[in-house]
C-alpha cells in the first residue's frame, strides 16, 4: 500500500499525537469521570460508556508531562486494544484525521528519555511540527501496571 | 491442520463431549439394570458417532480409543456379554480418556502424547476374553475417586449456549422495535416535536424492559446441565466408602442463570460425597436398622419465591448431634453459655462453622479439613443461604436457596467522600447509627483500632473513606455527627464499614471491569446508577483482605447467629398468603379460614349496599379486606364497587358461631408451612396479631378472629345478618 495510513490526531501538552485510526472507536466530548480508588495513577477512573465500564487512561501521567490544569483534559479517544478491550485515553484536544505516508516515518530520536521513549512508535516530519504516532499497546501496558 | 475450519471443530467437540456424557450417564443407569437393550444401543451409537467424526478430521489417537469402546459394546449389545463392574470401569475410564483428550484438542487442537494404549489393551482383552462370572455385586471405583472438584484440569469448558429459535425470533423482533423506537426518538428531537416525546419514551421504556427481560432467559439453563456428572461421582464415591448408594434427580429442568450453575458445581459435589461418606450407613448397619441395603441420595430443585430452592436429602443415620456438641465444646467454637441456649436444629447447623470437623479418621473421600463452611461460602458467594436439618435415624436434608441470577443484585449504595458506592446486600447484616451523644462510650479504641459494642462483643471498624484513600468529611475523630456503620459479612468474617452516609437500597446491574482493573480487590464490579454516573460496587472479602483481616479469626459471638437465623423454637404453623391491596402481603392462619373459595362476578347480587353471594343453601355476605384494614366503614366494606374488578372473585371464607362472611382479597398467592415466631409489631393495627418472617420477607398475620370480633365492621355484620350462612 503506497496511498499510507490515516492517523487520529489530537493534542496533550504541546505535543501533536496520533494513533492508527483503525484502533480509534470513537472521539467523545466532555465525559463524567467516576475516581477508582487505589488503581495504578496513570487510571484517572471509569467512564460510562453506554452501559460498558471503561477506564479512564491518564496520557499526561503516562508520557510523564505535568498534570493538566483546569480546562484542560476535556476530549477523550475511546480506543480498542489487544483482545478488543476498549479503553479511553484522556487528551487535551482532538485533532484532524492526517494522511500518512509510512514511508516517512522516522525513528523516535534517540534523545528522547524516560517513559515517552517506549510509548512512542516514531515520528512523521509534517511541514508545520512533528507528528508523534503513541504505540497503544505500550501505552496500555504502562498505564496499568 | 493449521488450515482445519475453527467452525466444524468446535462443533465436532461440543457434539462429542455431549455425547461422552451420554455414555457415561446411560453406563450409570445400565449398571443397575445391565439387560436393557435400549440403553445398550444408545451407548454403541454415541460411541461410534465419535470414532465416525474424528476419523474424518484425522484424529488416531481418539479413533483408537473409541474403535475399542466400540468392539466391546458390540459383544454387549449381540448379547455376547453381559455388563460386569470390570467391564463398566472400563468403559468409564474410556469416557475420561476421550474427555482428556478432547480437552487437549481443544487447548492445543492436538491430541497430546499421553498414551491410551493400556486402556486400549484393557478394553481389548474383555472384547476377547471368555465370559468370566461376575463375581463382585459391589461396582469398584472406575478410576481413583479424583479429589480435586474440578475433575482434572483438561476439561473442556462449555463455551456455547444453545438458544431456542423462537427466543431468537422474539429477540429479533425487540430489536426491531427498539431501532423504531430510536428512529421515532431521532425524528422527534430533530423537528423539535416534544409533543409525541413522552409517548416515544414509555415505548422506549417498554420495548427495553422486554429486551432485558428476554435476553436474560437465553442466559437461562436447565440445572440437570451441572447435574449429569453427579449419578457417576455417586458411583465411584459409594464404591471408594464400599456402600451401594443411588442417586435420584428430581427438578432437573429448572432453570436458572449460566455463572450459577457453575458456581453451584463445587457445593453440589461437596454435599454428595460428604452424605455418601459421613451420612449414609454402611450396608451391615443399614440392614441392622431395617433400611434397604441400597442407599438413597435424592436431589432436587425448584423455584418458589422468587429464588431456586436445591435440596439434598439422604436416608442415612442423621447427623450425630452428641459428637457434634462434644466438638464444638472441644474446639472451642462455641461459649458454654451459649451452648446451653442451643436447639437440636441449632446444633445441625454448627457444621457451617469454620474449622468444625468431626472426622476422627481422614477418609479418602471427605474429612480433609475442607468442610462444610466451604460449601457455606460458596453459596453465600453467589447470594444464597443454606440451612441442614437432621432427622435421627431417617437423614439428613441440606437445603439451598439461591437467586435466579447474579447479573442483578439487591444493594446498598453508600457514600464516602463524596463518591457513592454499592454494597451488595448479600453481605449486610445490618446498618447501625452511632448518635454523638453515644460515640464515646459505643466506639472506644482497642490500642490503635477503632472498635464498635455489638451484640456483647466487639466490632473491628474499618473506615472507607482510609481505605478508598479519599478525603475525610468529618474533622477530628468523633465529630458532632452521627457515625453511620455497615455491619458487614463475608466468608467468615464480620466487620463494621464506617461511612458517610447510606443512600438508598436497590437492584443494580452488575459490570465486570476489565481484567486489567481486576486486581483491585476491593471491587467487585461496577455499575451505572440511575443518573447515568458510575458507582464502584465493593467486594467484601477483598475489603477484609485488603484491610489485613485474618479470614479466620472470627469475631467471637456472631458466627452463631449468623447462623442460626430462624428462630427454632416456632411452632409451624400453615398460613395462606394473599395479597390484599396491591402488592400488600398479609398471612392468615389456615385454622381461621374455613374455606378458599373462587366466585363468579355475576353470582354476586347487591341489597341494597350490601353485596352478597348464594352459597352452599345459604347466604354468604362478602367484604373487601382492603376495605375493612383500610379502616373503612362495614357499608364501604360490604360496598359493590370496593370488592374490585377481578372475574372471578377469590374469596376467603371465615366461620365463626356458625356465621361465615366471606372475605374478598385481591388475589390468593400460596399456601406455606413457617416455623417462625411472631413477634408483636409495636404500633399494631387492631386485627393483627403481629409480623412474622416468611419467605425472607416481613409479613403482617391476621387474626380474623379478632378482625372480626372488635371492628366495627364485625360488630356491625354479625347482629344484621344473624342466622346468614351454612
Amino acid at each position: 500500500m503506497t496511498e499510507g495510513r490515516l492517523l487520529c490526531t489530537f493534542r496533550v501538552a504541546d505535543h501533536l499525537l496520533g494513533l492508527d485510526i483503525t484502533v480509534v472507536q470513537e472521539v467523545l466530548r466532555r465525559q463524567e469521570i467516576t475516581r477508582l480508588p487505589l488503581s495504578a495513577p496513570a487510571v484517572r477512573g471509569i467512564i460510562n460508556l453506554r452501559g460498558h465500564i471503561v477506564p479512564a487512561v491518564d496520557l499526561r501521567c503516562c508520557l510523564a508531562l505535568p498534570a493538566a490544569e483546569r480546562g484542560e483534559g476535556r476530549a477523550t479517544i475511546v480506543v480498542r486494544g489487544r483482545e478488543d478491550s476498549a479503553a479511553s485515553l484522556i487528551v487535551d484536544e482532538i485533532g484532524d484525521v492526517v494522511q500518512v505516508v509510512e514511508a516517512s516515518l522516522e525513528r523516535t530520536p534517540e534523545t528522547v528519555h524516560g517513559l515517552a521513549r517506549q510509548l512512542i512508535h516514531g515520528v512523521f516530519p509534517l511541514h508545520d511540527g512533528l507528528l508523534l504516532e503513541l504505540d497503544l499497546g505500550e501505552i496500555l501496558r504502562v498505564a496499568y501496571a | 491442520m493449521e488450515s482445519m475450519d475453527e467452525g466444524i471443530l468446535r462443533e465436532f467437540l461440543s457434539e462429542s463431549l455431549e455425547n461422552a456424557e451420554q455414555v457415561e450417564r446411560e453406563l450409570v443407569a445400565l449398571e443397575r439394570e445391565p439387560g436393557d437393550l435400549k440403553r445398550i444401543a444408545t451407548l454403541f451409537r454415541a460411541v461410534h458417532s465419535i470414532k465416525g467424526t474424528c476419523g474424518f478430521f484425522g484424529f488416531t489417537k481418539l479413533a483408537a480409543v473409541a474403535h475399542a469402546g466400540e468392539n466391546l459394546l458390540g459383544r454387549l449389545r449381540s448379547g455376547e456379554r453381559t455388563l460386569t463392574p470390570e467391564i463398566a470401569n472400563a468403559l468409564l475410564a474410556l469416557v475420561d480418556a476421550l474427555r482428556a483428550i478432547l480437552g487437549r484438542i481443544e487447548a492445543t487442537k492436538e491430541e497430546g502424547d499421553e498414551a491410551f494404549e493400556p486402556l486400549i489393551d484393557r478394553l481389548n482383552q474383555l472384547d476377547t476374553a471368555a465370559a468370566a462370572p461376575a463375581q463382585a455385586t459391589v461396582p469398584a471405583p472406575a478410576n481413583d475417586v479424583r479429589l480435586d472438584t474440578e475433575g482434572g484440569a483438561t476439561a473442556p469448558a462449555e463455551s456455547s449456549v444453545r438458544v431456542d429459535v423462537h427466543l431468537l425470533d422474539r429477540l429479533m423482533n425487540l430489536v426491531g422495535e427498539l431501532v423504531l423506537a430510536r428512529n421515532q426518538l431521532l425524528l422527534e428531537v430533530a423537528s423539535s416535536n416534544f409533543v409525541d416525546l413522552p409517548a416515544t419514551a414509555q415505548r422506549l421504556n417498554y420495548v427495553t424492559t422486554e429486551l432485558q427481560e428476554q435476553v436474560m432467559k437465553t442466559r437461562m439453563q436447565p440445572i440437570g446441565a451441572l447435574w449429569n456428572k453427579l449419578p457417576r461421582l455417586t458411583r465411584d464415591v459409594a464404591a471408594a466408602c464400599g456402600k451401594s448408594v443411588r442417586l435420584d434427580l428430581e427438578g432437573t429442568e429448572t432453570e436458572l442463570d449460566r455463572s450459577i450453575i457453575e458456581a453451584m458445581r463445587d457445593p453440589i459435589t461437596h454435599l454428595i460425597r460428604n452424605a455418601i461418606d459421613h451420612g449414609i450407613e454402611t450396608r451391615a448397619e443399614r440392614a441392622a436398622h431395617g433400611k434397604p441395603e441400597e442407599g438413597r441420595l435424592l436431589l432436587r430443585a425448584f423455584h418458589e419465591g422468587g429464588k431456586v430452592h436445591v435440596e439434598l436429602t439422604d436416608d442415612g443415620a442423621g447427623l450425630p448431634i452428641e459428637r457434634i456438641r462434644e466438638s464444638a465444646l472441644r474446639q472451642n467454637l462455641i461459649s458454654t453459655a451459649r451452648a446451653a441456649l442451643l436447639t437440636d436444629r441449632e446444633w445441625a447447623n454448627v457444621i457451617f462453622l469454620p474449622g468444625f470437623s468431626t472426622a476422627e479418621q481422614v477418609t479418602n473421600v471427605s474429612g480433609r479439613g475442607v468442610g462444610m463452611d466451604v460449601v457455606k461460602n460458596n453459596v453465600e458467594r453467589i447470594g444464597g443461604a443454606i440451612d441442614v436439618e437432621s432427622r435421627p435415624g431417617q437423614g439428613v436434608t441440606v437445603r439451598i436457596r439461591i437467586p435466579l441470577t447474579l447479573a442483578i443484585v439487591p444493594a446498598l449504595i453508600v457514600t464516602a467522600g463524596g463518591e457513592r458506592y454499592a454494597i451488595p446486600q448479600a453481605n449486610l447484616t445490618e446498618l447501625i447509627r452511632v448518635e454523638p451523644s453515644e460515640a464515646a462510650d459505643r466506639l472506644p479504641l482497642a490500642f490503635d483500632a477503632p472498635v464498635l459494642r455489638y451484640r456483647d462483643g466487639l466490632l473491628p471498624l474499618l473506615d472507607l473513606r482510609d481505605i478508598l484513600h479519599t478525603p475525610s468529611a468529618r474533622h477530628g475523630e468523633h465529630g458532632d455527627e452521627a457515625v453511620s456503620i455497615a455491619v458487614l459479612h463475608a466468608d467468615d468474617v464480620t466487620v463494621g464499614l464506617v461511612v458517610d452516609a447510606i443512600v438508598a437500597s436497590q437492584e443494580i446491574v452488575v459490570k465486570p471491569l476489565i481484567e486489567q482493573l481486576r486486581q483491585i480487590a476491593i471491587f467487585a464490579g461496577a455499575t451505572i446508577l440511575g443518573d447515568g454516573a458510575v458507582a464502584l460496587i465493593l467486594d467484601v472479602p477483598g475489603l477484609a483482605r485488603h484491610a489485613g483481616i485474618s479470614v479466620r479469626s472470627g469475631v467471637p459471638g456472631v458466627p452463631v447467629e449468623a447462623i442460626l437465623s430462624e428462630a427454632p423454637s416456632a411452632p409451624l404453623r400453615t398460613l395462606v398468603l394473599c395479597h390484599a391491596g396491591e402488592r400488600w402481603t398479609i398471612a392468615i392462619p389456615q385454622e381461621q379460614i374455613a374455606r378458599l373459595e373462587e366466585i363468579p362476578r355475576r353470582s354476586v347480587e347487591r341489597i341494597g349496599e350490601r353485596a352478597m353471594v348464594q352459597y352452599r343453601g345459604g347466604i354468604l355476605p362478602l367484604v373487601s379486606l382492603g376495605a375493612i384494614l383500610d379502616l373503612k366503614g362495614a357499608r364501604e366494606a360490604a360496598d359493590a364497587e370496593w370488592l374490585g374488578e377481578r372475574d372471578p372473585l377469590p374469596v376467603v371464607v371465615h366461620e365463626r358461631d356458625g356465621r361465615s362472611v366471606g372475605l374478598v382479597v385481591e388475589s390468593i398467592v400460596e399456601i406455606v408451612a413457617e416455623r417462625a415466631a411472631v413477634s408483636a409489631s409495636p404500633g399494631a393495627r387492631a386485627g393483627f396479631a403481629g409480623s412474622m418472617v416468611v419467605r425472607g420477607s416481613v409479613t403482617e398475620l391476621l387474626d380474623l378472629e379478632k378482625l372480626l370480633g372488635s371492628s366495627p365492621v364485625g360488630r356491625d355484620l354479625a347482629p344484621a345478618h344473624a342466622g346468614w350462612g351454612a
